[in-house]
């Protein structure tokens, strides 16, 4: 992690420049003197083994701003553990200053004014710097890509995934794998992953008509680094064909498959793997519970629920990583493995701090030629906020309110529905919107926009169900996403309760009324599962407001009442 | 976990089902075990029973079921209207005492096996399989 002496370094240079407070209000230079290259990269390499880890990139190969959640509440075993924890709690909980880099990278508080000064985040030209900072340490470190890496740009839409598996190849990756990527359509990411100059992993891909093993993927690789035989074993989203449209994939079928796990960890053991990673994208609290019924994982590499932290989380002999989204985040894993075990481990999660960390200039040319073609296409701009935008968090976000908006004007609708996917990045207030900035938040494979008409009684079923998707205790019946974001409703939610009780005091707010049951109201939404759907583009439709708003000024949503968290 | 009109009909019809069936084990579920047991204990453990926890197709959803030693094994959906799935018997020369197949559930609910051994005792799994109307990953 990144250590505590360092955090104290950059909160005494802010009380030395602003007194003791050292909260808000920083200037652009003041916070980036405190902050370098060197002091990010710095660590001692240990052992004989490296992993470096990125997950969750969501085709962002440019720099951004990522605020992440204010509200990540755990249920059950989780509840108020780690990363359910969140803001000033989480900064208590790891020895965080107020002010400092981490709290900027790992906290939403006070966000606009510090990512004023310490800027953006992420780029796969600073993260190429980083893995080859890490392979000058150690030439044979592993490079795991834990997926949702071909999706979510203007560019990826456009090229299929084509730009980031030309600029991820640049990385050279020892192994992947996957989630969204899915979305593509069998066809074309059957093509793609042909095309890896690695290995594609997941153990619980499997072919829906005989349900085995699906052949163009593995359940996991063997590799021999520093002398150690090391297995990467994948584990793909395990939920697809219910988050996301089955039709797209219909010769894949995934699920958990806990006992396949215990049989390939068994395999590799007895090919001598004397390190086993596992390469997941699971989500976190799903991972905690396979570590904790699967024996003999010593690395869980975590994926999914776009998590960071700055510390591994220790599940038995297990330590799981967590290591963020959207390019903001490479960890770095060194371990010492000796007589086929695992000894010690040594981890830091690195912050990609945009303006100090180095663009490699090889990948920064790579970068610029995916995106060069539809330069004018990304960078017209639409708009402007007054407002921070940003999505994270369990019940809305300040995008989806935008969005939800977008919907119940532009499609004349009572109520909007805006899925609670958990990526796209932040736009701070005074900044433009251009339309790069509003595919990063909507670019999907089905983002029609529908309009249809719901009862009272299934708006609810519909609530109940993502509802236990999230809330749940079981975290194996989890899917990793938030709460469906609502426009003009507000309800109440106690996440204690079981599924069909979670939900009430639902209130169209327009009117200030019940929502009643057996009465019907507009509903526009996008993200469809369902094959067919028809209505434009959901870019289209927030572009058309956005340009309509000139500005945009958003007050808090308060909409959601919660208890029980 | 939006829906086109046409399936939004579908499923709102669907889900007054689910607001008026208990998906629990219900009286044909314990009638069935009942007549396959014939009132004997039924112990936990010694069958597995594969199921996914959350179905991606509530039509089709596989199962399987292993008991090594049992004569023959009964599948239930304890939640559908009628949860009787398969019994499967194993004679003497069976290599393996395991079944696969593909059920339909009406909703979220237990699917139950109980296996009958040759020494005439009972044992038995359960596992709850949900079934979701889709949601939105991260």
């Amino acid at each position: 992690m990144i250590s505590r002496r360092d955090f104290l370094q950059v909160s005494m240079a802010a009380s030395a420049l602003y007194g003791t407070s050292g909260f808000g209000n920083w200037a652009r230079l003041a916070a980036q003197q405190a902050l370098t290259q060197d002091q990010l990269l710095e660590f001692e390499t240990f052992g004989n083994v490296s992993l470096i880890h990125i997950t969750d990139i969501h085709a962002q190969l440019k720099p951004i701003y990522f605020r992440e959640p204010s509200i990540n509440i755990g249920v059950g075993g989780n509840k108020g553990a780690v990363p359910h924890v969140t803001g000033s709690d989480f900064r208590k909980l790891y020895g965080i200053d107020d002010g400092s880099h981490a709290a900027y990278a790992l906290t939403y508080d006070d966000f606009t004014s510090l990512a004023q000064g310490y800027g953006r985040v992420g780029g796969l030209d600073r993260v190429a710097t980083v893995v080859n900072a890490i392979r000058a340490d150690r030439p044979d470190a592993l490079l795991l890509d834990g997926g949702d890496t071909w999706h979510g740009s203007y560019t990826c839409y456009q090229t299929e995934g084509q730009d980031m598996v030309n600029v991820m190849n640049g990385l050279k990756p020892d192994a992947m794998t996957f989630h969204w990527e899915f979305t593509l359509g069998s066809g074309r990411v059957n093509e793609l992953v042909e095309s890896l100059p690695f290995t594609s992993l997941g153990q619980n891909i499997f072919d829906s008509e005989w349900d085995e093993p699906a052949e163009l993927f593995k359940p996991y690789k063997m590799f021999e680094r520093g002398g150690v035989k090391i297995a990467v074993i994948g584990q793909a989203f395990p939920y697809m064909p219910i988050a996301n449209p089955r039709w797209m994939f219909p010769e894949y079928s995934f699920g958990i498959r806990e006992d396949n796990m215990k049989e390939m960890v068994a395999e590799v053991r007895g090919k001598g793997a004397e390190l086993v990673v596992l390469l997941s994208h699971n989500g976190f609290d799903v991972d905690k519970k396979m570590a904790g019924n699967v024996e003999g994982i010593d690395v869980i590499l975590s994926g999914h629920t776009h998590d960071a932290l700055p510390e591994p989380v220790l599940v038995g002999k297990t330590h799981i990583i967590a290591s963020g989204s959207n390019g903001k985040f490479v960890s770095r894993v060194d371990l010492d493995v000796r007589d086929g075990e695992m000894k010690g481990i040594k981890h830091k999660l690195i912050p990609i701090f945009s303006d100090v960390i180095a663009p490699d200039a090889d990948m920064a040319k790579l970068i610029d030629v995916q995106r060069a073609p539809y330069a004018d296409q990304l960078s017209e701009v639409i708009g402007k906020t007054d407002s921070l935008l940003y999505r994270r968090g369990n019940f809305n976000g300040s995008w989806d309110d935008l969005i939800c908006d977008a919907l119940i004007s532009e499609r004349e609708a009572d109520i909007a529905m805006s899925p609670g996917v958990r990526w796209g990045p932040s736009i701070l207030p005074g900044q433009e919107i251009t339309r790069e900035d509003i595919w990063n938040v909507t670019s999907m494979s089905y983002g029609e926009a529908y309009r249809s008409e719901m009862t009272g009684e299934f708006i609810h079923t519909i609530l109940e169900d993502v509802g236990d998707n999230l809330f749940n205790p079981d975290p194996y019946y989890q899917q990793g996403g938030d709460m469906v974001r609502i426009g003009g409703m507000g309800y109440k939610i106690d996440v204690t309760k079981p599924q069909g009780e979670r939900i009430t005091d639902m209130t169209l707010l327009k009117t200030g009324e019940k929502i009643d049951p057996s009465k019907t109201y507009v509903v526009a939404g996008w993200a469809s599962v369902n094959e067919g759907t028809e209505g434009p583009q959901i870019w289209d439709v927030v572009e058309d407001h956005i340009k309509k708003q000139g500005t945009i000024k958003l007050d808090p949503n308060n909409s959601v009442q919660v208890v029980g968290a | 976990m939006e829906f086109s009109r046409r399936d939004t009909l579908a499923l709102g019809a669907g889900a007054v089902a689910l607001a008026v069936l208990p998906f629990q084990v219900n009286a044909a579920a314990d009638e069935a075990i009942a007549a396959f047991t014939g009132g004997a204990d039924v112990a936990e453990g010694g069958v597995t029973l594969t199921a996914p926890e959350i179905a991606e197709n509530g039509n089709t959803v596989p199962v399987s079921v292993d008991a090594a030693g049992a004569t023959s094994i009964l599948l239930l959906a304890a939640g559908n209207p009628t949860p009787g799935v398969a019994t499967f018997n194993f004679g003497e020369l069976a290599g393996s005492q395991s079944a696969s197949t593909r059920i339909r559930l009406a909703g979220t609910q237990d699917v139950v096996a109980i296996a009958k051994m040759a020494d005439g005792s009972f044992a038995r799994a359960a596992s709850t399989v949900k079934v979701t109307i889709g949601g939105c990953g991260g």
